[in-house]
């Protein structure tokens, strides 16, 4: 306990290199990490867009005319991998929980910073081997579900490369999850406890239990799937006595607990942000911390209900009804909690809140189908079809990549010392908003009306609605534009944020912008109440 | 000057009322065609009803607060320096929880009323009492359940084909024919990779897993022509693998069941 305290420099600051060039090199300092992860990340997003808009342009007729079929399941295969494994588990849990958990927990960095520059070092020649091997033989095209038989026996060495990577994501995955753990329950400065913690460290507590129980499945179960593929094996082989339902469970016993690791941490920004710029305390500390855990748990055990309609006894399918359903009940706490805190606030309508009452609007939108998905009955119909798809973009895209988007303006002046531009900033979000409901609401009446996912062709009556569905992803890429422009002008020529242009009281806003290497000139300041706002004033008067 | 509950409960009432009035008025689903369908549609409106009134609510409120507590140029400092509300937190603990369960009980209801409970391997009472009630779901096989049944068809998937046997008539067909209103049972096995039955009129599906056959049990209630779709990525004409159902009154199909028929060989 006496690291976060302890004077003498974890860095070794005269070995560290200065300047841009640290982030092309293998710095331990966190938030060089931090920033690392974001900007790699969203040079995946850009490849993940690139590819999504392209199932797009070939679903705008029926007939399959882009690209060719194999293709075109590259593409998707691609297009999910890149987004899950490159993008939103990568930025909102290495991204943000680098840069902020040593600020929260009043510590200098990562309680191992060595170990948590390998995890990002992991990143990016996985990543770029994966899209690489659209080169070699063709990509893996057996979806990200890579379910056997397909995966058996579509060509290898696509395939082969996808596992690779997944092994070594999933590994900078685990490596990142073992960090945040020590770094939250070992680092934290003295006089700090656990209940004054912001909640963004509760989420990225619980986050980091669910990669640490489930992550290891999905490496052993993926090992046993190359041993299908290149030795041979009949694990999940049926021709050679292996049981393809089995994969699914295993790989399901990771992949539903993947959902929380990709929104809990976005429930934990939200919570930051919220606060900050409705300049009230957050809503229900207590029950916000207990509900992410209840979460935690429910989350391992939901898994079957992704199949519904595979090999399930008809017991087994009420449990996960059951158990899924009631992963509804902590989320809408989390949920009326947010309203709560806007609720009477001195709310500042910025592309900050913007995007995060966006994020509101859409999880619950995504959240209601979700139950509904949860119901055997509801499911048996639409299970595979594009109303799933609709629902876990509602979940992944309105939900956490909006939430990406508001902590990106909200901690954008911290990491540069600039403010981004705000006229920009919503006219982002608008485009965004628009762009993305006009994308995706019209895919739940498709999937209720017998268009299955994954196709390349369909029958000619869903041409209209996949046609505004379409131009919803139109949108949605021309809004990457004026971001991208706001991010570069502002870099350069933004107005300057000074330490604390919120006024929040988050530990990360007490030092300077930028934040010196070891976070603090002096010694780390202890908050004990991240979230008082309204209370300076009432002891002022 | 009426107070702010009177506005209060005036928004919830007008919040339900609009998500009714959606429910029962907006119909989002293909045709009935099957005895499954209409349970299913059921069940739909509900929660289809249940989640509107949730989303409006919700909408309202964050838009609402939005407007209401927006930082006006004149003010500075915080907002209320309110820090929970354990009151509240039951409520919305509670409440939530008690919806979720009768959906689930409520469902529950439903998935036994379309026969999911009913275990496949039974003896020939159990079936009996049951032939109105259709299963949709896997159970391990039983073929005393196919050959007690009036219609029995085995069902082979493959890349990217459906195959349909009738046994009776010894003869394989690429088009699913069916009579009305009579229950059909059809075991189904995949020679490949994973495939999945689907008929969106029917709100039925089942995948077909190689190695392993699954039984699906349905009763068309409606005269026509019906899209069977593959609903698992199987391959790159995963897309283009559907074949149609034809759904005929008991005369129509024996006359194509007569031409299509092979007389038995004795080998």
């Amino acid at each position: 306990m006496t690291l976060s305290i302890d004077p003498q420099k974890t860095n070794n600051e005269s070995l560290q290199p200065k300047g841009w060039i640290r982030y092309f090199s293998f710095s331990l300092d966190h938030k060089v990490i931090g920033i690392q992860y974001l900007v790699c990340g969203f040079l995946f997003y850009l490849i993940g867009g690139t590819l999504a808009s392209a199932i797009r342009i070939e679903l705008a007729s029926p007939m399959s005319d882009f690209m060719p079929r194999d293709v075109y399941n590259q593409v998707l295969t691609l297009h999910g991998t890149i987004m899950i494994f490159l993008w939103i588990v990568p930025v909102v849990n290495g991204a943000f929980g680098n840069y902020l958990i040593p600020f929260y927990v009043g510590a200098r960095d990562m309680a191992f910073p060595r170990l948590n520059a390998v995890a990002f070092w992991l990143i990016p020649p996985s990543g770029l081997m994966l899209v690489a091997s659209y080169f070699v033989e063709g990509a893996a095209q057996a979806g990200w579900t890579a379910y056997p038989p397909l995966s058996i026996t579509t060509p290898q060495s696509g395939q082969i490369i996808w596992i690779l990577s997944v092994l070594l994501l999933g590994g900078s995955s685990i490596f990142g999850g073992i960090n945040f753990i020590a770094t939250i329950i070992k680092l934290r400065r003295p006089g700090l406890k656990l209940m004054q913690l912001p909640m963004y460290c509760w989420a990225m507590l619980g986050t980091s239990l669910l990669v640490v129980l489930s992550t290891p499945v999905l490496a052993g179960t993926l090992i046993l799937l190359s041993f299908d593929i290149i030795a041979n094996t009949g694990f999940f082989n049926p021709v050679l006595g292996g049981n393809v339902v089995v994969y699914q469970h295993l790989f399901w016993f990771y992949s539903h607990p993947a959902v929380y690791i990709m929104v809990l941490p976005a429930f934990g920004l939200v919570s930051e942000i919220l606060p900050v710029h409705s300049r009230k305390p957050l809503f229900g500390y207590t029950t916000m911390v207990f509900s992410i855990m209840g979460i935690v748990v429910l989350g391992l055990v939901v898994w079957a209900h992704h199949m519904f309609t595979s090999g399930t006894p008809p017991w087994m399918r009420l449990f996960f009804t059951i158990a899924t359903a009631f992963i509804a009940v902590p989320t809408g706490i989390k949920f009326f909690n947010w309203v709560a805190t806007l609720w009477g606030g001195k709310i500042s309508i910025n592309s900050a809140m913007l995007f995060s009452c966006g994020f509101i609007i859409n999880f619950v939108f995504g959240g209601i189908t979700g139950v509904a998905l949860a119901q055997v009955p509801f499911d048996i119909h639409v299970h595979d079809t594009y109303f799933v798809v609709a629902h876990f973009h509602y979940i992944v895209y309105g939900g956490t990549v909006f939430i990406i988007f508001s902590s990106i303006y909200h901690w954008f002046p911290k990491v540069t010392g600039k403010m981004l531009n705000e006229k920009l900033g919503i006219l982002h979000f608008i485009i965004t908003f628009i762009g993305f409901n006009l994308c995706f609401a019209p895919q739940h009446w498709l999937g209720l009306n017998g268009m299955p996912r994954r196709v390349a062709e369909y029958d000619p009556q869903f041409q209209f609605v996949n046609q505004i569905s379409s131009l919803g992803a139109l949108l949605m890429a021309i809004s990457t534009i004026p971001f991208l422009i706001n991010v570069f002008l502002s870099v350069r020529n933004g107005k300057n944020a000074g330490d604390n242009p919120w006024n929040a009281l988050t530990p990360e806003w007490l030092t300077s912008s930028p934040p010196p290497v070891e976070n603090w000139e002096g010694e780390a300041p202890l908050v004990e109440e991240p979230y008082g706002y309204g209370k300076e004033i009432s002891e002022q008067k | 000057m009426l107070n702010k509950n009177f506005y209060l409960i005036l928004i919830i009432s007008l919040v339900f009322a609009i998500s009714f009035w959606i429910g029962f008025n907006v119909n989002l689903l293909p045709a009935e065609a099957s005895i499954n369908a209409p349970i299913y549609d059921e069940l739909f409106k509900i929660l289809f009803i249940i989640g509107l009134i949730i989303f409006i609510g919700m909408t309202i409120a964050v838009i609402y607060s939005l407007f209401k507590f927006r930082k006006r140029n004149d003010q500075i400092g915080d907002g209320i320096a309110l820090e929970g509300n354990l009151s509240l937190e039951i409520v919305w603990t509670i409440i939530p929880s008690i919806i979720v369960l009768l959906i689930g009980l409520y469902s529950y209801n439903i998935y036994d009323r379309m026969g999911g409970m009913k275990e496949l391997n039974h003896n020939h009472e159990m079936m009996s009492s049951n032939t109105e009630k259709i299963w949709a779901g896997i159970s391990q096989t039983s073929e005393n359940e196919i050959s007690i049944n009036n219609l029995s068809i085995e069902v082979s998937a493959m890349q990217f084909a459906f195959l349909f046997n009738y046994p009776k008539g010894n003869f394989i067909s690429g088009e699913l024919h069916v009579p009305v209103d009579k229950k059909i049972s059809m075991k189904m096995e995949s020679k490949d990779v994973i495939h999945a039955f689907w008929v969106p009129e029917f709100r039925i599906k089942q995948d077909i897993i190689p190695g392993q056959p699954t039984i699906l049990n349905f009763t068309p209630t409606k005269v026509g022509k019906y899209p069977i779709i593959c609903a698992e990525l199987c391959g790159p004409y995963h897309g283009g693998m559907r074949a149609s159902i034809v759904v005929e009154e008991e005369s129509d199909y024996n006359e194509w069941f007569n031409k299509n028929k092979k007389p038995e060989v004795n080998l």
